[in-house]
């Protein structure tokens, strides 16, 4: 029975963080989709969310939901701006240039926020409390039900957007094929320049909802990018439940294999799965086979 | 290819008469590891450069031949240099298995599991704290020595890093300017039409990883008896990001650009010392900003440059190597 209880809670931090990850995956996948350039930055707009919004509400002293939109807003415009001076001016780059620029982005907004905020590692207070609810034996957190509502509502919130706004489809569109859908007259650039709005959004709100949880600090971009990623791969780099399940997948193992067999190796679990679905179904979990276009 | 040969030599006398005039000092010392980062630099630069693979994860192989010399002699006894060689078979042997599923990936898929893989070793090298020491370090690493030299100075372990260096140096000029060096341009070019040429690139993306990999373990094993002291600080993520803003700053497709993007990032925190902790600011510039407005590199910008100052006359453009 203890043994239960304990992978009970373990499965539940898992699905919390897993949540994150989907959430980071789905920011992933909607940049991605409408441009095909992986963005390396991803994990920065997490981190971002996380940092300003204690800033807001340790310095600026705003209440915890203004402080909360104001991060998100900030780290949209830097999306906006992350867009305007580094994607767009290369319209033609290699992947290759792409990689190396986001990567460049990504230390850059690091770097900035190590130089405003030092590099300590802060925490958020937790939305509504810490009295921990019993469930089957199990303690569940306040803040696990925030994340997995936020969760859930941007899930929801991206299906309809992208499936019943004009918007949307256009995006969807762009996806497909970009050529196609300028010649019927969508503006593929205000497009990704959504993408970017919708995607730092999405990412950042990640980094917010989490930073209760586990802190958060410059540096932790990086993993939670990766990790993000990770879950958008298992997903098949699609915007819909795939990498959301991918997510939950990947923090459930994770915590699992953090609380059973060693916490010190927990972060690796994340990357071998990585590496075995890159290795063995690079076209993820849940869908079918693709051939290559060349 | 006789001014190739030629550019080598001079390139050589200067490095090897460079320490004359700095008598062992700290600048001698800074030019150690000019010539370790180069030659990881040229090894990332020979896939990037030349075949068109990206890896971000060269520190891992750094960090394995460091490892591997570290704990073969404080360990197990064993002689610095036949740990040296023993552990960069091994890394070659590992980086040729590894080789054949991640380079069957591209672009950013590619980028993410060379990352992948050098995220795990290092979490490895923290957590195998009985052979490693776990973050807090390995020591007592003894110096290379070859009967009664020991390599125990500066000026010392400046010669005995720069041999090597040049070494690697010539051995990837002449792969470069063969038959197999070009074999890789055509695949940097187009995959499919250099294997439509009768190219089998698959392979040679995989021996060209595996060499890279070879570089980076042997220099692994030179940085860990000359520190003597080696923590899992030096070969993360960052590292990996470092060597890549050297190639990308010296010339992606330059074999002396290598060592000149090594020289500026190595000479440059030593410059910057008063903004220790924001050298990694001036990185993420640098590499937006090189690849944006020269994606060729300081060897290719510079004389583009020039000619942008000062129009050349009619014909006296010339290729560069």
């Amino acid at each position: 029975m203890e043994l239960l209880n304990q992978v009970t809670q373990f499965v539940i931090s898992g699905l919390a963080t897993g949540s994150i990850y989907a959430l980071i995956g789905l920011s992933f996948a909607i940049i991605f989709n409408s441009t095909g350039i992986i963005n390396f930055a991803q994990g920065e707009f997490v981190m971002l969310g996380g940092v300003l919004t204690i800033f807001s509400l340790n310095v600026l002293q705003l209440p915890l939901a203004a402080a909360i939109v104001a991060a998100v807003a900030v780290t949209t415009v830097i999306g906006i701006l992350f867009e305007r001076l580094a994607i767009r001016p290369l319209k033609n780059a290699t992947p290759l240039a792409l990689i190396i620029i986001t990567i460049g982005a990504s230390i850059l907004i690091r770097g900035v926020v190590m130089l405003l905020w030092g590099k300590d590692t802060q925490a958020l207070p937790a939305f509504s409390g810490t009295d921990p609810i019993t469930v089957a034996g199990a303690t569940l957190l306040p803040q696990h039900l925030w994340i997995f509502g936020v969760t859930v509502m941007v899930i929801v919130g991206c299906r309809l957007f992208f499936n019943h706004t004009i918007s949307g489809k256009a995006m969807r569109a762009c996806s497909f094929n970009r050529r196609a859908a300028n010649l019927v007259g969508i503006s593929v650039g205000r497009m990704v320049l959504f993408s970017f709005v919708i995607s730092a959004a999405v990412g950042s709100l990640a980094g917010v909802i989490i930073a209760p949880l586990t802190m958060t600090s410059y540096d932790v971009g990086v993993m939670l990018g990766l990790k993000g990623f990770c879950a958008a791969i298992m997903g098949g780099m699609g915007s819909g439940l795939g990498t959301v399940l991918g997510g939950l997948i990947l923090g459930t193992l994770e915590s699992l294999g953090a609380g059973l067999v060693s916490s010190g190796y927990k972060d690796a679990i994340a990357f071998f799965i990585l590496l075995l679905i890159l290795f063995i179904r690079p076209q993820g979990l849940f869908k079918k086979g693709e051939t290559e276009r060349v | 290819m006789r001014s190739d040969r030629i550019k080598f030599i001079v390139f050589a006398l200067v490095v090897l008469l460079l320490p004359l005039p700095l008598s062992g000092g700290y600048l001698t010392n800074v030019l150690i590891f000019v010539g370790i980062n180069g030659v990881l630099a040229l090894g990332l630069n020979l896939l990037l450069g030349y075949a068109g693979q990206i890896s971000l994860g060269q520190a891992a192989f750094f960090g394995l031949g460091a490892y591997g010399s570290g704990v073969l002699t404080t360990q197990f006894g064993f002689n610095p240099w036949v740990a040296m060689v023993v552990v960069a078979l091994c890394v070659a042997v590992f980086a040729f298995a590894l080789g054949f599923p991640v380079l069957r990936l591209k672009g950013h898929y590619l980028a993410m599991a060379t990352l992948g893989v050098g995220v795990i070793a290092n979490i490895a090298f923290n957590e195998t704290v009985d052979l490693t020491g776990g973050p807090s370090g390995l020591s007592g690493i003894p110096n290379l020595a070859i009967g009664t030299l020991t390599f125990d100075s500066d000026l010392k372990n400046y010669y005995l890093v720069w041999c090597f260096a040049l070494g690697m140096i010539l051995l990837s000029l002449n792969l470069v300017n063969s038959r197999f060096g070009r074999a890789l341009r055509a695949i940097h070019d187009s995959e499919v039409a250099a294997r439509v040429m009768g190219v089998n690139a698959r392979l040679m993306k995989v021996q060209v990883f595996t060499l890279s990999a070879f570089m980076s373990a042997i220099m692994g094993s030179l940085y860990c008896h000359v520190m003597t002291f080696i923590s899992p600080a030096s070969f993360g993520f960052g590292f990996s990001v470092e060597v890549l803003t050297m190639v990308v700053i010296g010339g992606l497709g330059s074999v002396y650009g290598s060592i000149l993007g090594a020289l500026l990032l190595t000479l440059l925190p030593e410059m910057l010392r008063a903004f220790q902790d924001y050298d990694i600011i001036v990185y993420g510039l640098l590499l937006v900003t090189m690849t944006i407005y020269m994606p060729g590199g300081l060897v290719q910008g510079i004389p583009a440059l020039f000619r942008l100052i000062m129009p050349a006359k009619k014909g006296s453009e010339v290729g560069n190597a």
